[in-house]
């Protein structure tokens, strides 16, 4: 197993390795990791080509750039060429395609637009320029948006007025129900999200067990932390438990970041539905700013065109979200669609499926085709 | 942008306001520390936490966090995006 010798402890790998094969006892299992950093990691470490066949991985929609639709690009733009705003976002979103070009185009037309490492630079941006209007593009899951409330408390009790957030904060537990429900996809448990476990800790997910006969072991992000987490997957359903279990107790307790949920509830209310790239409209799966905060809120202070707009018709993005198909399948991926040239969003972010499949998985796939090494053990 | 990072807290610059500097990797920057301080033993000068969009979000022990950073390292150009985002000073 040449891919193996390069993870960090080579021999605890190439036993979990076959502990997976042992306990899977050769029956078809297919798992979906929700995290986009665990998606990186898989590819990049070719984890997918030294799991027994019969383990199949589905890459979930844990990507905060990727499930963001057009037209909320489309409003970041909109937001972003208004007299008088600068406008503020993360890296990621920058190339992000919306209808008709992106952030990073939007900037090279005149608008401000800046890349903030965090949302208190975008704060402090406001601060220093008390004449301009400052908005943020505030995304992301549960990890992220603490930050976002914590900024909000600080701008409100700093008096910050000409400082607002346009909100496309996502919360995890929804789109995974969506997914459950969705017809085409079976699936026999989930590797839980490692840093958005940090915040909601482990009890969001004990509906999954509860409802859907699901387990789901919350996992760290090196290849080990993944290898493991699928061993504790195998094992539950050997044994037939079905269980919310912790892989990655190094960083993640039960009751998750009681400080940060906190503050969560101060700051944001849930969105009767928010839509999703791929996935369409999903309930109560998006945050605004509540009621106490609605002076920040970028949405209410301008006008925004709130335009939904479909997804590209070659772009099977949300295919590749719902893990229906593989990034490889998609009838764009590697010809029109490129990490220089984006069509879709998992093109984009570097957790996203695609880029990451582009970067790394298919030459890791390649080799292990071309090298026939023995992807099964046991 | 999921990934934290892990630094090192090298000075409470103010304890109210929550705000500390972190070394990561020999990159030092401000950062808030308010979701970690409500932790067990609360936040100490040398102590480890995992960064995400410069805020602390976790305490986790040395032997985790020279884990974590050989790991991310590994990703590449995953930890030069890191790194110079950390870096990068605020635009003003």
């Amino acid at each position: 197993m040449r891919f193996v010798d390069e993870y960090r402890d080579p021999a605890a790998a190439r036993r979990a390795v076959e502990e997976i094969g042992i306990v899977s006892g050769g029956e078809h299992r297919k798992f979906m990791e929700v995290c986009g950093g665990h998606t990186h990691t898989i590819y990049k470490h070719g984890i997918e080509n030294v799991l027994p066949e019969n383990v199949e991985l589905v890459h979930g929609p844990g990507c905060p750039v990727c499930v963001i639709p057009m037209g909320r690009v489309d409003d970041a733009i909109n937001l972003a060429e208004q007299p008088g705003v600068i406008f503020t976002s993360f890296g990621d979103m920058m190339r992000v395609p919306g209808s008709t070009s992106n952030l990073l185009e939007a900037k090279a037309r005149g608008a401000d637009v800046r890349m903030v490492y965090s949302p208190l630079d975008a704060l402090r941006i406001a601060q220093a320029n008390p004449d301009r209007q400052v908005v943020f593009f505030a995304i992301g899951f549960e990890t992220t948006a603490p930050s976002t409330a914590i900024t909000l408390l600080k701008a409100k009790e700093a008096g910050v007025t000409n400082f607002s957030v346009f909100c496309n904060h996502v919360t995890i537990v929804p789109p995974i129900k969506a997914i459950l429900e969705s017809p085409d996809l079976r699936l026999d448990g989930f590797i839980g999200p490692g840093h958005v476990s940090t915040v909601i800790g482990n009890r969001p997910y004990r509906f999954l067990p509860a409802q859907y006969g699901k387990p789901l072991v919350t996992a760290g992000f090196e290849p080990l932390d993944i290898l493991q987490a699928i061993l504790m997957l195998v094992r539950q359903l050997r044994d037939g438990r079905c269980e919310v279990e912790n892989q990655y107790t190094r960083a993640v307790r039960d009751e998750g970041n009681v400080r940060a949920l906190q503050i969560l509830g101060q700051v944001f209310e849930l969105r009767p539905h928010f839509e999703w790239r791929g996935l369409g409209f999903i309930s109560h799966s998006g945050l605004k700013l509540s009621e106490a905060f609605a002076d920040w809120d970028a949405e209410l202070r301008f006008q925004v065109p709130g335009v939904r707009v479909a997804d590209p018709k070659a772009c099977q993005c949300g295919e590749v979200l719902k893990g229906v198909i593989k990034p490889w399948e998609c009838k764009v991926f590697g010809t029109a669609c490129t990490p220089e040239t984006p069509i879709g969003t998992c093109m984009v972010s570097s957790e996203g499926a695609c880029a990451a499949y582009y970067n790394y998985g298919r030459f890791t796939r390649e080799a292990a085709a071309s090298a026939r090494i023995p992807v099964r053990s046991a | 942008m999921c990934l934290g990072i892990p630094g090192k807290v090298v000075e409470i610059v103010d304890v109210n306001q929550h705000r500390a500097i972190a070394d990561v990797d020999g990159v030092r920057r401000e950062i808030n520390v308010g979701l970690v301080l409500g932790d067990a033993g609360g936040l100490e000068v040398g102590e480890w936490v995992l960064i995400h969009v410069g805020f602390a979000m976790s305490k986790i022990d040395e032997e985790e966090a020279e884990r974590t950073l050989s790991f991310i390292k590994e990703l590449g150009s995953v930890y030069d995006d890191e790194i110079d985002e950390f870096r990068q000073e605020t635009p003003l």
